[in-house]
């Protein structure tokens, strides 16, 4: 009963606050309420007993990802309100055909495997966090392995990519110094 | 009322449609950042839900890898988008037609 009533909640909660993250014009408003919706999709994995996914979830998006958003739009002008795409109208309609298509295969997929079984079946007497030990470092550890040596590689091209001049700071140099750095980037700018 | 296998489907089929209208509809880069997560969140809700009902530690394997590749794609991604900003000055998706024959 409880399960039901959490589920509907949640379900709510996350699709307004997703609907909102797609359709507002504000920068500030789409990245709260997706911070939000993250959230929430956590409570669906605590509900299905996926503790440390739902952790994780919290820890990576809410903290990690939702971060570098926040630092990335420091960059940009997000005052300014968004543009919208005029849509092309076959393009729509085969979208929303596909995923008519897409919801009837996903709701009658578990009805044309029924006879599935378990390939790492969940032990007995162990919660969790130990059950997703033991499967990642024992069947899952070259992909654990490929997963960290991706991220390292995605931290060195954030930082070549976004540090570039992070060295100047704009408030200890003097006026005459900026204006000069200024007329170096439009000559750069001319000649490329 | 018991809460199915089915009824998580249809739930992150619906955030996924939403994520797909986001995508569509967005043509600042930031904001299709954002539907592209709504797109990778959906699909770790059915991986979980499908990992709960059949008693099967696969799907949050995947998910977590899902998440994995989510946090770099945004890391590398922002910082693309940082140093398209400070090249031209805005970050929408038609102004970026340069590789158009």
């Amino acid at each position: 009963m409880f399960e039901a009533i959490a589920f509907y909640l949640f379900a709510f909660l996350t699709i307004t606050m997703f609907y909102i993250a797609v359709t507002t014009s504000q920068a500030l408003y789409a990245l709260s309420s997706l911070a939000a919706g993250m959230i929430f999709i956590s409570a669906f994995f605590f509900i299905l007993g996926a503790d440390f996914l739902g952790a994780v979830q919290i820890v990576v998006y809410s903290g990690a990802v939702m971060a570098l958003y926040a630092f990335g739009m420091m960059f940009f002008d997000t005052t300014r309100d968004v543009k919208e795409k005029q849509g092309n109208k076959a393009i729509i309609l085969g979208l929303s055909i596909l995923s008519a298509i897409l919801i009837v295969v996903i709701v009658s997929a578990p009805i044309v495997g029924n006879n599935i079984e378990a390939f790492y079946p969940m032990t007995e007497g162990a919660g969790n966090v130990q059950e997703v030990g033991m499967v990642l470092f024992t069947k899952y550890l070259v992909p654990f392995e490929v997963a960290a040596v991706m991220l390292l590689v995605a931290m060195v091209a954030g930082i070549v990519l976004a540090g570039k001049k992070m060295d100047l700071s704009l408030t200890l140099m003097t006026e005459a110094e900026i204006l000069m750095m200024k007329e170096e980037d439009k000559n750069k700018k001319a000649l490329s | 009322m018991e809460i199915g296998l089915n009824h998580y489907l249809v739930l992150s089929t619906i955030l996924f449609a939403i994520g797909l209208l986001g995508v569509i509809r967005r043509k600042n880069l930031l904001m299709l950042f954002f539907a592209t997560e709504i797109l990778l969140n959906s699909v770790n809700i059915s991986f979980a839900a499908i990992s709960h009902y059949y008693g099967d530690l696969t799907g949050q394997m995947f998910a977590f890898f899902v998440i994995a590749i989510a946090a770099s794609e945004v890391a590398v991604g922002l910082g693309l988008l940082i140093v398209w900003h400070k090249k031209h000055n805005n970050i929408d998706l038609d102004s970026m037609s340069t590789m158009r024959g």
